[in-house]
């Protein structure tokens, strides 16, 4: 097996969230991928995950859709035996890989196209987010989307036009210099290098 | 008691029905909601997904709009919950995340301290800070008949030991629910999940988790599903049709908002708790409630006679 090239291994990477380090105090009990909403179609479920991290199969891990397939519902994090912050590992590998373009997915352009609709206007926009991620990444299933679009609107549950907020240049500076810190704090933990 | 409110952008739209039935009942309560000034998006499960720092920034505004004199903040949406609830509880024990959020916030010349913000669910402070007798008090048109399913979803009861409710068989709800007069069905998925983002990664595992919740609650002979998160309505309510598709299946469950049932026990109009604005119509349900079924006659219960052909039984005596 190659060793990792890096000097922080993904295991590293990931293991350095809060609580993380009780990662290596998993029993591969299962319960975490048994527990899970989506766990039947995941690539792999978490608890291979972490064998595969244990095992260093960084490509390996960052090309499956688990982590994507998180629904963030808790479940394996309350029920694991060993306490590992489970969901908050999930996150934390979605971060890692959104990070860098070859694990980049359409599962990632979703999240992305959700964040520039909230640093655009301050306020979700369901139907600029909608049209943007189904025309650019699921042309096809834009059209199976219309007709709920269309009763969306004719019950008045989805706005026509974006919400702005009123200190957006505000929010705007926060978050420029959150994410220049971001990157100084993701170098220092050698994540996204 | 005074909150300051954070309606989150479910709220606004897509949710409207739950904004204007929480707002009405709060009012009914003699509770004041004081909405937060140019709140922003919490950023849904989507932003701490990408990029966690600038997410905790994010909702951390929201904390450093909250009115001085303010000590709880309610959240009518789970997501918007469990998101300021996560940043203001991440600040106090990382003094790292709270240097670097303040670090951000100065940028629009904002600050939070940790710890003066307590964040709430619209659904805690009903339960907990009027208490379901008072809400029993207020009601005017009790939901005798209706079989109703208490659906709590993910992320109010789990994020386990950050609430008080139990993060897998939760109750809050259903004694909310039997205060209101309504049947209360036991429901064994009742924190399962309902597919959150799944319908736009991979809408078969979505369509798989709405069916499970709707046909469980169709077979338990539910007049509606009542929820306390946007996402859970949208998914269950919105997707059914597709859920049915997939599965050749022809489930009629309405799926409402506690605050819309709450809303109606209190006697006010459904059209106002923004009754019709379901994918799936609330109407049967509605005519049910306008015309009570009369109560089954209780038969004086018989001890049940043993055949004189049946074998003999040993007896205890």
């Amino acid at each position: 097996m190659k060793r990792e090239k890096s000097e922080s291994t993904l295991y590293d990477q990931v293991a350095a969230i809060p609580g993380g380090e009780r990662l290596k105090l998993c029993l591969q009990c299962g319960t975490c991928g048994g527990s899970c909403p989506s766990g039947p179609d995941m690539d792999h479920t978490p608890r291979e995950i972490f064998a595969m991290l244990m095992a260093g199969k960084r490509e390996e891990v960052l090309k499956s859709n688990t982590f994507w397939f998180c629904v963030s519902c808790y479940y394996c994090t309350v029920r694991c035996p060993q306490q590992i912050p489970i969901t908050a590992i999930m996150y934390q590998l979605k971060h890692i890989a959104a990070g860098e373009k070859k694990y980049t997915t359409d599962f990632t352009a979703f999240s992305q196209t959700f964040i520039n609709m909230v640093e655009n206007f301050g306020r979700g926009f369901e139907l600029g987010l909608a049209t943007q991620f189904y025309l650019t990444n699921r042309p096809l299933a834009a059209v199976g989307m219309m007709p709920m679009a269309l009763g969306m609107l004719t019950r008045g549950r989805m706005a026509l036009l974006p919400t702005r907020i009123k200190d957006l240049n505000g929010l705007k500076a926060v978050l420029r210099k959150a994410k220049q810190i971001a990157r100084q704090r993701d170098r220092e933990a050698g994540v996204r290098a | 008691m005074k909150y300051a409110y954070y309606p989150g952008c479910s709220l606004e739209k897509n949710a409207a029905a739950y904004g204007e039935s929480f707002t009405a009942v709060a009012d009914v309560l003699a509770q004041e909601l004081v909405e937060i000034p140019d709140w922003n998006c919490c950023g849904a499960t989507e932003y701490f997904s990408l990029d966690p720092l600038p997410a905790y920034a994010l909702l951390a505004r929201n904390l450093a709009l909250v009115p001085k004199g303010l000590t709880d903040l309610v959240a009518p949406c789970s997501a918007c919950y469990l998101n300021l609830y996560k940043t203001e509880h991440h600040m106090a024990e990382r003094p790292q995340l709270n240097r670097d959020v303040n670090t951000a916030l100065a940028e629009a010349n904002l600050s939070y301290k940790p710890g003066t913000v307590h964040v709430r669910h619209a659904l805690d402070i009903l339960v907990k800070d009027v208490g379901c007798e008072a809400i029993a008090a207020h009601v005017k048109q009790p939901l005798r008949g209706l079989r109703l399913v208490p659906y709590y979803g993910c992320l109010v009861v789990r994020p386990g030991g950050l609430g008080s409710y139990d993060p897998e068989y939760p109750d809050a709800l259903d004694r909310l629910l039997e205060a209101l007069g309504a049947t209360v069905v036991d429901f064994p998925l009742k924190a399962a999940c309902c597919g959150g983002h799944m319908p736009q990664i991979n809408p078969e595992t979505a369509y798989g988790l709405i069916y499970e919740l709707i046909a469980s609650a169709a077979s338990r002979e539910a007049d509606a599903i009542v929820t306390l998160c946007p996402m859970c309505q949208l998914n269950l309510d919105v997707y059914q049709a597709q859920a049915n598709d997939h599965f050749g299946t022809h489930h009629s469950m309405p799926v409402l908002y506690f605050t819309q049932m709450m809303g109606l026990a209190f006697g006010l109009s459904p059209q106002a708790m923004g009754f019709g604005q379901e994918f799936v119509s609330a109407q049967p349900l509605l005519d049910k409630l306008a015309s009570p079924p009369p109560p089954p006659e209780e038969e004086p219960k018989k001890k049940p006679q043993r055949s004189k052909k049946a074998l003999p039984m040993p007896s205890l005596r």
